[in-house]
């Protein structure tokens, strides 16, 4: 080879030159060797790539070893997606055409993904090792778009009520008690920088879940802003009123310094959250503040069954399309899905569990401070699923900013943002309108329809079964 | 065409190659776009795309949200700009004076937050704007001034923006009036003290005015940036700040076309804005005609 060359005419320069070339040869053939091996493996092992996001694709690594003992035929690729960059990237990715195989996603983006046509119906795929009552109706609802089922829940989450239970004996079970209570620790109090509520302006989920509760319909299946609707104004009043009434203080949750030093310290005795800041809690409280927390499901307005809904968080494995190995990729998803390994990724990440047959571990069971969640998960409901949801969100609290500072009162609100949000639904209406057209002329089902007809199909066995049963009386 | 014709094509004809394929080619993309509702059921499926004329330029002109955005970004740009160029100024001043010292640690200081990358700037000043533990907060708190909500209040959040801004981009523009001084011939300057011309005076009559060249450049290039501006608002507030206190052009078109893919609508705001800056250099270019 070139490096074994006229050692005895060497001088200066040639020297350089060949003992560089002494370092390229076993380069190449190194670089040679990685080629034909990765080429050999690649034979024999698929790789599927998986886009994780946060801190959950760095704790998914630790659970793959099992993957890989169980399937050696498959090796998992985990790419690990920050949150706040995640939904650019998985949209710029779709069309850059560049989608990984199997992705977690938010539960929310579902919609968007099968408007887009990106991500594959699973309801083919779904077998008896993934039964859909081990899973809570309203969180799998969130995955369901036109009938068809797009991601399984990885994991749940829903927002509760945190108190202080130094302030709080027994958590209000209706709207009526928490008002009383509100008003209760209000008037008891000497500080005035003391507010028994924290609920920041610029966060859609209290209004929403607020009207929700009330049944507030928000937009209708054929893509109608609902939001003078009775339900949802008087949803809104009431929320207006705890800012009216000094219960809550009137700040966006910019302005809140440190919740977890505020809560801990008794500035405020509630607020509405999820999972998450149960560890927060946990890790920032001082000894002595620990003990005076605890977590409760939310209050029904008066005379609807306890608890009040909530919000169907948290977070789903979607197969994409465009991937070639949707075989091998489903293999994982199965693997996440199974309860023992649900309760071990509890463990690793907090991250509650989307099945209820792992509910039944100790660490869940027996934690006061989680069990809320549990009584929770049964109560929660799907918001409307429109890919324009994340805008339309936007949009309510912008009017939650500016109403709460009194700029207008709940009936106004419900009007403008139903100018707002028909405005935002216009093509989508269109869309709705031209698919209509098509399938009655195909006597196809629609695609896009905004709520599934799960829910329906439940309700329709339910009056037929009432039907015969008034038959056979 | 002579040899020397066609050897300017020659070599003009890469670069005019690649400005077509990656600059006009795009732009005219970007015009076809702006007339159209192209939006996710268009990526979804090409055939939900309509020609819509000018209805997306009409939507924009009836937008609150355009016109906060429009009025957010003057206010930033007529503060920032005049802001910028005269702090660069007075740093080209102090770093071309002959008593000063250390002058290369002086210029590496000024232009180091040109070269800083915005995330750890971000990192820094979300600190630095605390408005409980922050360094601006206990400064202020020195002189009796009452603790600022800088960036959770809607009156301060652009305010402290500016001053972000300002920070990390004067240093460019220091470096670029440091040549203009350096360039004014010294016969001037020995001139007006044989004349009996004090240092304010020669500042007056000499330095500024061979610095016009300097300061249309220095104007026009600070002003097309800052009516650009969305780094520094991106990281500091993503989501528009308070009350969309901070929400600039750049940022709405972002939001628009990657957050909510209404992407005609994103086009159209990027024509507004296009034509913003030609309006806004044709006036400096006017300016200094009129001069």
């Amino acid at each position: 080879m070139a490096a074994v060359k006229k050692p005895e005419t060497r001088n200066q320069k040639p020297e350089i030159r060949d003992s560089r070339s002494v370092w390229i040869a076993p380069l190449l053939v190194s670089g040679f060797w990685f080629l034909v091996s990765s080429c050999a493996s690649r034979d024999t092992v698929t790789i599927i790539e998986f886009w994780g996001l946060g801190r959950e694709g760095e704790v998914v690594a630790e659970l793959l070893p099992q993957f890989h003992k169980e399937h050696p035929e498959i090796r998992v690729d985990v790419q690990q997606i920050p949150w706040t960059a995640a939904h650019e990237k998985l949209l710029t990715a779709h069309v850059g055409n560049s989608l990984p195989d199997v992705a977690q996603v938010g539960n929310t983006w579902i919609p968007e993904f099968s408007t887009l046509h990106a991500v594959e119906p699973l309801d083919a795929r779904l077998s008896a090792a993934m039964p859909r009552d081990d899973y809570f109706p309203g969180i799998w609802e969130t995955n369901v778009v036109g009938g068809q089922l797009y991601g399984i829940p990885w994991y749940v989450d829903t927002r509760v009520l945190f108190y202080r239970t130094d302030m709080i004996a027994t958590p209000p079970r209706t709207w009526t008690e928490w008002m009383a209570i509100m008003d209760r620790l209000k008037k008891q109090s000497k500080d005035p920088h003391f507010y028994p509520l924290l609920m920041p302006t610029n966060e859609w989920p209290q209004p929403v879940l607020l009207a929700s509760q009330l049944g507030a319909e928000l937009v209708t299946e054929d893509a109608r802003a609902k939001f003078s609707d009775k339900r949802f104004v008087d949803a809104f009043s009431f929320y207006l009123d705890i800012y009216r009434r000094g219960y809550a203080p009137v700040i966006g949750s910019s302005q809140v310094a440190n919740l977890y030093q505020q809560f801990g310290a008794g500035e405020f005795a509630m607020f509405m959250s999820g999972p998450w800041d149960v560890g927060n809690l946990r890790d920032r409280l001082s000894k002595e503040q620990q003990g005076k927390w605890s977590t409760a499901p939310l209050p029904a307005p008066d005379g609807t069954p306890y608890p009040g809904v909530s919000l169907s968080g948290g977070s789903s494995l979607v197969l994409f399309r465009s991937s070639k190995k949707q075989a091998a990729s489903w293999k994982l998803i199965e693997f996440l899905s199974r309860p023992e390994i649900q309760i071990r990724f509890y463990e690793l990440s907090g991250d509650l569990p989307a099945r209820r047959s792992a509910w039944r571990t100790p660490d869940l069971v027996d934690d006061p401070q989680i069990a809320a969640f549990r009584t929770q998960l049964d109560r929660t409901i799907a918001l409307p699923r429109l890919p324009e949801w994340e805008n339309i969100a936007t949009s309510i609290f912008e009017h939650a900013q500016l109403a709460s500072r009194g700029q207008f009162d709940a009936a106004e609100a419900g009007r403008r943002l139903d100018a707002k949000v028909n405005g935002m639904l216009a093509k989508r209406r269109w869309v709705l309108s031209r698919l209509r057209v098509a399938s009655s002329e195909l006597r196809e089902p629609l695609r896009l329809a905004t709520h599934s007809p799960v829910h329906d199909d439940a309700r329709a066995t339910r009056n037929a079964q009432l039907a015969t049963a008034g038959a056979a009386q | 065409m002579s040899s020397q014709a066609r050897a300017a094509v020659a070599l003009l004809f890469p670069a005019l190659l690649m400005i077509s394929v990656f600059y006009l080619l795009p732009v005219a993309g970007a015009v076809v776009l702006s007339v159209t509702d192209f939006d996710i059921y268009s990526i979804g499926d090409a055939s939900n795309t309509r020609f819509v004329g000018a209805a997306n330029y009409g939507a924009l002109l009836e937008s609150p949200l355009f016109w906060k955005a429009l009025t957010n970004t003057l206010y930033f740009s007529l503060v920032a700009v005049p802001l910028t160029v005269l702090i660069a100024l007075g740093a080209a001043l102090l770093l071309n004076a002959k008593l000063a010292r250390f002058k290369a640690l002086f210029r590496t200081i000024y232009f180091a937050p040109v070269v800083t990358t915005i995330v750890a700037v971000a990192v820094v000043f979300r600190y630095v704007y605390h408005a409980r533990v922050g360094l601006l907060n206990q400064l202020l708190d020195l002189i009796g001034i009452a603790p600022i909500d800088w960036l959770g209040d809607a009156r301060w959040a652009m305010p402290a923006l500016i001053l972000l801004a300002v920070w990390r981009n004067f240093g460019y523009a220091a470096v670029i009036f440091l040549a203009g001084l350096q360039n004014v011939p010294d016969s001037l300057y020995e001139a007006a003290r044989i004349d009996g011309a004090g240092p304010l005076r020669q500042f007056w009559h000499v330095t500024l005015p061979e610095l016009t060249p300097t300061f249309v450049f220095v104007g026009v290039i600070t002003g097309i940036g800052f009516l650009q501006i969305f780094a520094e608002p991106y990281v500091m507030t993503p989501d528009g700040g308070p009350l969309n206190a901070t929400l600039t052009i750049v940022m709405l078109m972002y939001r628009e076309g990657f957050r909510w893919w209404n992407m005609g609508y994103a086009a159209a705001v990027a024509f507004v804005l296009f034509a913003l800056v030609m309006l806004a250099t044709a006036l400096q270019a006017f300016m200094r005609r009129a001069r």
